[in-house]
């Protein structure tokens, strides 16, 4: 394919401003790669096309082209992502639409066996009104403790929502006759909330469990301590052992999240030991003494100092 | 990477937040609904330039975006399951797959 910016939008080296956009608009329409997914060698051309079109629309690089001092290549437009690439990779599929075969159930057993498991994820014209799909974020403490929450849905009204307990990003909540009301007599669709739950500054969370980091003083991890650490419901205490290293993991149990079942997983506290802002001259000078004796090296895999 | 409004409005460029709003309510993009307005994500901000480039570039007129973005969804959707079904048959042991290929040839040559 050429490289040269005229030939590939098919204007003249005399074409107008108004010319140039006009034959962008409507290599534009052919080719932008939103409407044509999936074809590889389209979207090359409308790459070659629009960095063409943003070469010749900029006077000084068209100029600068036409006097040879640079070649066609020579504005590329930053690779853009387009719409599709993210569509395409969006697990959800929350803007999908299966109206392209939905009538496919009346005419095979195996599409309505796999598409009729959908009425979860998918909304479906029936008697009865559509679903209507939100998102929602949530806060981690709230999704742990549970909350009420007041959704302001787009189109002013408003739904009291409970988001249960234990409550993880993907947790569908589904609110009966909220959705789109039935055609003729049919009842209303159902809302689906789809949770999404917010990352904490201090928590994380793996399963069921809560994880947490413990800072811990030299002398802490030396000779242990009762600390207090904070938890998704409120402070907890936590006993540090004698000996302690960074990465060494606390674990309180039924602290975590709510299963479900009335029990609970666990609180890890992961510590991590902080040294002192300065190392006075003391503790470098008794340092220096202690290791003429105690030297160990932690990094054999017997590791340790007994 | 999560999107406010006036983040969104200010990546994008070419658009308002009228417009944003008015997108919205129409139901072209479905934000997620946080404690302080709409959040968005990456697929939606993309969704919200292809609409701008509709508008603008390929000069859909107004009414006809709706049209557009539901035949485009419906594409999504058939690729999505086109996927999927590709998948599950390419997961088949070699005769089963010998055999939806034989069947499938013959559909589509008629």
């Amino acid at each position: 394919m050429s490289d040269d910016p005229y030939e590939l939008l098919g204007v003249s080296k005399t074409a107008s401003v108004d010319e140039i956009r006009k034959a962008y608009r409507k290599l534009a329409k052919e080719l932008h790669p939103d409407l044509n997914p999936g074809d590889k060698s389209t979207e090359d051309r409308f790459k070659k096309v629009s960095a063409a079109h943003s070469l010749l629309s900029d006077a000084e690089q068209r100029a600068r082209f036409d006097r040879g001092e640079i070649d066609g290549s020579g504005a590329d437009t930053p690779q853009q992502r387009y719409y599709r690439h993210y569509a395409d990779s969006d697990p959800s599929g929350r803007y999908h639409s299966d109206a392209g075969y939905r009538d496919f159930e009346g005419a095979s057993d195996i599409f309505s066996d796999l598409f009729g498991r959908g009425s979860d994820g998918q909304a479906r014209f029936r008697a009865r009104g559509q679903n209507v799909h939100y998102r929602l974020v949530v806060s981690f403490l709230d999704a742990i403790n549970g909350a009420k929450q007041q959704l302001n849905l787009p189109d002013g009204s408003t739904i009291d929502l409970t988001i249960p307990a234990g409550s993880k990003s993907g947790t569908i909540l589904r609110l009966r006759g909220k959705g789109h009301p039935g055609l003729g007599d049919g009842p209303s669709g159902d809302a689906l909330v789809e949770l999404t739950v917010a990352p904490h500054a201090q928590f994380s969370r793996e399963g069921d469990d809560i994880i947490v980091e413990l800072p811990i003083s030299l002398d802490e991890a030396i000779l242990g301590a009762k600390i207090e650490v904070p938890g998704a419901s409120g402070r907890l205490r936590v006993t540090v052992p004698k000996g302690s290293s960074s990465g060494d993991v606390l674990r309180l149990r039924g602290k975590g999240a709510p299963k479900g079942d009335g029990r609970h997983g666990d609180q890890r506290v992961v510590l991590k030991v902080v040294m002192p802002n300065t190392i006075d001259d003391g503790l470098e000078a008794f340092m220096e003494e202690w290791r003429k004796e105690h030297a160990y090296n932690p990094r054999e895999t017997s590791g340790g100092n007994q | 990477m999560i999107f406010s409004e006036a983040e969104v409005v200010t990546v994008v460029e070419m658009i308002s937040v009228q417009e944003l709003r008015g997108w919205v309510q129409a139901g072209w993009i479905a934000p997620a609904i946080g404690q302080s307005g709409p959040v968005f994500d990456e697929l939606d901000v993309a969704r919200v330039r292809l609409v701008c480039e509709l508008r603008g570039d390929l000069e859909v007129p107004e009414e006809a975006v709706p049209l557009v973005l539901s035949l485009l969804d419906q594409v999504h959707g058939l690729r999505r399951e086109m996927q999927s079904l590709a998948k599950a048959v390419d997961a088949q042991p070699e005769n089963v797959r010998a055999a939806v290929k034989a069947t499938y040839r013959s559909l589509m040559t008629g």
